[in-house]
């Protein structure tokens, strides 16, 4: 008797991408032998034990604390949301009064936004960049390490804030002059204001080290116009960071100061304006949700192509989409501010620009939707993931073009029915994602495969949930339930709705609940993934799962957009002779922990960067930097000035070697 | 021209990179000046957020200055803005004098420099100290002294820059061929120079 496998494709020819994928596999598995390398393993070690906890530079050990930090982060949001749903779910509900409810709220979407979506991507970012371009680290390893340790203390910093009593209960952006002294005394705030100027220099400094390191350290052949999508939509994401990012730290820290200082900025009795903290708050707050969406976007470009057994169609057309929703999105922020009494004249721009930005994607779901239809899918985890996130962000979309419309808008601002869309939009369409992405690369990060049992009943309990909890929310913003009311009384006729939600999105945890069970168990009992288990093109299927420390002894010279599925025999670039130029690229290379710097149009190599040494200054620097952070909250000059000077120490010493590190 | 390597698994080949033939073209930019490129980017959008809204401030205010507090006088912020961008000049000689293995002159163009930086430096501090009015006046008064305080945070950091950099070529760590600190200084004093132009023009000509 046969047995029928059925993840095999029917039988009859198979698809040639499907040759290339089990072909990729094994290109995948050769490669990765090649990284098996004792004498050079020595060279990228880190010490052992605790030590090397706080001294590693690594990409990819960084790369995964960011992933568990957030995910931690995302289990406290979680459970900010069920004790909301909970008080939500009848009328007169007593569970908790209005001011812990207004903390709840604020916490929840702080959290999810600064501490949960943002740092996620920078941890796949992290883990993933040098490995997708065939480098071996990032541009700047130590800003790296600088770059977690502030997230962790500005996490830290902000959650300090259940312990002293004081937590930010003024919503998580936070309008002032609600949020100044007179209206929201005590400290609660203070933590919120500082806390978010503080780790935004966390996502600034990981922006620039993402750029450079796209521009400089592609491998040989790897032309931009030949980089994985991911990548490109990293490249988009980081730029977006450089130009909004400055707006955020801009509008905390003056109500910082208004708080701390008694500025007058948004005062209006001593000529501060309050809408001008909305226009800085927004300017960065509207490209803040596509620097979300657009690494999401670049996972999609990631697993529907492969999944689909099919070369993305229109790639192209996808990285000019992305970068388009990039510049459109820094054109949008008025429509944050619709009820705000602004001249209509002036904000029919903006809602003109929301419209339009619904354009390119939907260009991106073209391009999915033709590689479907052109391949042959296969039904894992990740791509069921990516199935929910094109039908989540289908609607998410359609009622964003619905508050786009200024005159809908009047009618549904601040009502629940805001609160369903960004929710479609922010958990479907980033969180969905999220999880594709943690199954398809799990395998690569920790050598083994997530149950796709385990998986699909995450999967398939999380997609039905959220409808649930999520759906209704719609039916009541239309019925007039405002957001951000702690209670409601039983005579509007709302508690059905509510408790539906209430119960979708209980389910909506247990759903992805299921998943963090998911990665616990394969740890020790998932299937030994191998190098390339899913039969992807790019490069970090080139690698042993995990990879060895520095990734690749020689470096793979690219000839196309998807390096694995090319005909074989894969091509590695070494050098002639010792030229400075290629000597990086090979085995000579990684002895010398260094990476290999490419340049020009046609990408040739150009040199060499090196890798430092394991080294504690980052943490020291980071320190300094929340010491001075503390000094503010509690306005003590003294503490502020000891963290500026340890900062200063911190960041001296390291850079005094610029010269011998960047040649 | 591919070879076979013996010691990889049979799936490759080995490919030889063709080398420039011409003479050594100007290599690209090190990476760390393109992170100072992004660096000066992103603190440029702090400085434009930080003008939109002393000009939004005015554009909504009735009265401007508000509360009729005193508008900054030219003189002698001018003098000293002179002195500050003019210190461009030296920090670029300084610039070009290190590839050039022109040790002492650069020591030199790096050390008038910080004088000048730090002449406009101190009179900022000074401006401040002897303000005519505390910075929670009014919100006047809170961007005005935001705006230019932030500055001078941002020249101070240049001091230190350059006292880095001097001590680097003083020590032999700098030198003819590696001179990449002197390159990234170099760039953020230009910023630290252009910014303030925009500054003085915004927050000190406008008013005249």
């Amino acid at each position: 008797m046969t047995t029928i496998d059925p993840t095999a494709p029917p039988t009859g020819t198979p698809h040639p991408l499907e040759v290339a994928a089990r072909r990729a596999r094994d290109v995948g598995d050769a490669l990765a032998r090649t990284g098996d390398d004792h004498e050079i393993e020595h060279v990228w070690k880190d010490k052992p034990g605790f030590w090397g906890f706080f001294t590693t530079v690594d990409h990819k050990r960084l790369g995964t604390r960011y992933l568990y930090t957030a995910f931690v982060l995302f289990m406290f949001a979680g459970v900010q949301a069920l004790v909301m749903r909970t008080q939500l779910a009848q009328p007169d509900e007593k569970l908790v009064g209005p001011q812990a409810y207004n903390e709840l709220f604020t916490m929840h979407g702080t959290t999810m936004i600064f501490l949960f979506n943002t740092p996620v991507f920078a941890g796949f970012a992290n883990y993933l960049l040098p490995l997708q371009l065939g480098a071996r680290d990032l541009a700047f390893p130590r800003l790296n390490a600088f770059s977690y340790w502030i997230y962790l203390f500005a996490a830290a910093f902000m959650y300090t804030s259940f312990l002293s009593g004081h937590i930010p209960d003024g919503g998580w952006f936070a309008y002032a002059p609600l949020t100044e002294v007179p209206y929201s005394p005590g400290h609660g705030m203070d933590f919120w204001a500082l806390g978010v100027a503080f780790v935004g220099i966390s996502t600034t400094v990981g922006a620039v080290n993402f750029i450079v390191t796209v521009f400089k350290m592609r491998a040989p052949g790897m032309t931009l116009n030949r980089i994985p999508l991911f990548v490109w939509s990293i490249v988009a994401m980081a730029f977006m960071i450089v130009f909004a990012v400055p707006a955020i730290t801009e509008a905390s820290l003056m109500l910082a100061m208004d708080r701390l200082f008694h500025t007058a900025f948004f005062d209006p009795a001593r000529g501060g304006a309050p809408l001008l903290y909305q226009h800085l708050f927004w300017f960065w707050g509207h490209p803040e949700v596509y620097i979300l969406f657009l690494p999401a976007v670049g996972m999609m470009l990631t697993t529907i192509p492969v999944f689909s057994r099919q070369r993305l169609a229109g790639y192209l057309w996808a990285a000019t989409a992305m970068v388009a929703i990039a510049f459109i999105s820094f054109g949008v922020w008025v429509h944050h501010m619709f009820a705000t009494g602004l001249p209509t004249g002036s904000m029919g721009v903006f809602s003109a620009a929301s419209l339009v930005i619904a354009i390119p994607s939907g260009v991106l779901y073209l391009c999915w939707i033709a590689t479907m239809l052109q391949g042959r899918v296969q039904w894992t985890t990740p791509m069921l993931f990516s199935l929910g996130f094109l039908l989540i962000f289908l609607m998410g979309g359609i009622t964003g073009v619905m508050v786009a419309v200024m005159p809908f808008d009047w009618q549904a601002t601040d009502s629940y029915f805001v609160v369903a869309h960004f929710h479609y939009v922010l958990n479907g369409a980033v969180v969905f994602p999220i999880f594709a992405g943690v199954y398809y690369w799990a395998p690569k990060i920790t050598g083994r495969l997530l149950s796709e049992r385990l998986g699909r009943w995450s999967f398939w309990t999380m997609f039905v949930s959220f409808h649930v909890a999520f759906f209704p929310m719609h039916v009541l913003g239309l019925m007039g339930m405002p957001r951000r009311v702690y209670s409601y009384h039983d005579g509007f006729g709302w508690g059905t709705l509510n408790l539906l939600s209430t119960i979708g999105a209980f389910v909506f945890g247990l759903g992805a609940l299921l998943t963090f069970v998911n990665v616990a168990w394969s740890r020790r009992h998932g299937e030994v993934a191998g190098a390339n288990p899913w039969g992807a093109d790019t490069l970090e299927w080139a690698t042993s799962s995990p990879p060895p420390d520095h990734n690749f002894t020689a470096t793979p010279l690219v000839r196309s957009r998807h390096p694995l599925w090319d005909a074989p025999p894969a091509v590695l670039a070494v050098g002639t002779g010792d030229a400075d130029e290629t000597r990086a690229l090979g085995r000579d290379g990684a002895l010398d922990r260094s990476a290999a710097v490419t340049t020009g149009n046609e990408t040739e190599p150009d040199g060499e960067i090196l890798v430092p040494e394991p080294t504690v200054l980052p943490l020291v620097a980071a320190a300094g930097v929340a010491t001075v952070f503390v000094g503010l909250l509690v306005k003590a000059t003294l503490v502020g000035a000891v963290g500026v000077g340890v900062a200063l120490v911190g960041v001296v010493w390291w850079m005094w070697r610029t010269e011998e590190d960047f040649v | 021209m591919s070879t076979a390597d013996a010691s990889l698994p049979p799936a490759f080949v080995t490919q030889p990179l063709p080398l420039a033939t011409e003479p050594l073209r100007r290599r690209a930019r090190p990476a760390a000046w393109w992170g100072m490129v992004l660096v000066v980017t992103t603190e440029a959008m702090i400085f434009a957020g930080l003008l939109s809204s002393w000009f939004y401030l005015r554009a909504t205010s009735d009265q401007w200055p508000i509360g009729g507090l005193p508008s900054p006088k030219l003189w002698p912020i001018w003098a000293y803005s002179l002195v500050l961008v003019g210190s461009s000049i030296p920090v670029h000689l300084a610039h070009r004098a290190v590839p050039r293995g022109r040790r002492r002159a650069a020591r030199v163009w790096l050390a008038v420099g910080f004088v000048m930086g730090a002449a406009f430096l101190a009179r900022t501090a000074w401006d401040f100290a002897h303000a005519e009015f505390p910075i929670d006046r009014n919100a006047y008064a809170s961007i005005f002294h935001t705006t230019v305080g932030l500055h001078a945070l941002h020249v101070l950091a240049g001091l230190l820059m350059s006292a880095g950099v001097q001590v680097k070529l003083a020590t032999g760590r700098v030198d003819r061929r590696r001179h990449l600190s002197v390159e990234m200084f170099a760039l953020y004093w230009h910023f630290v120079d252009a910014v303030w132009i925009a500054v003085f023009a915004s927050l000190y000509l406008s008013m005249h």
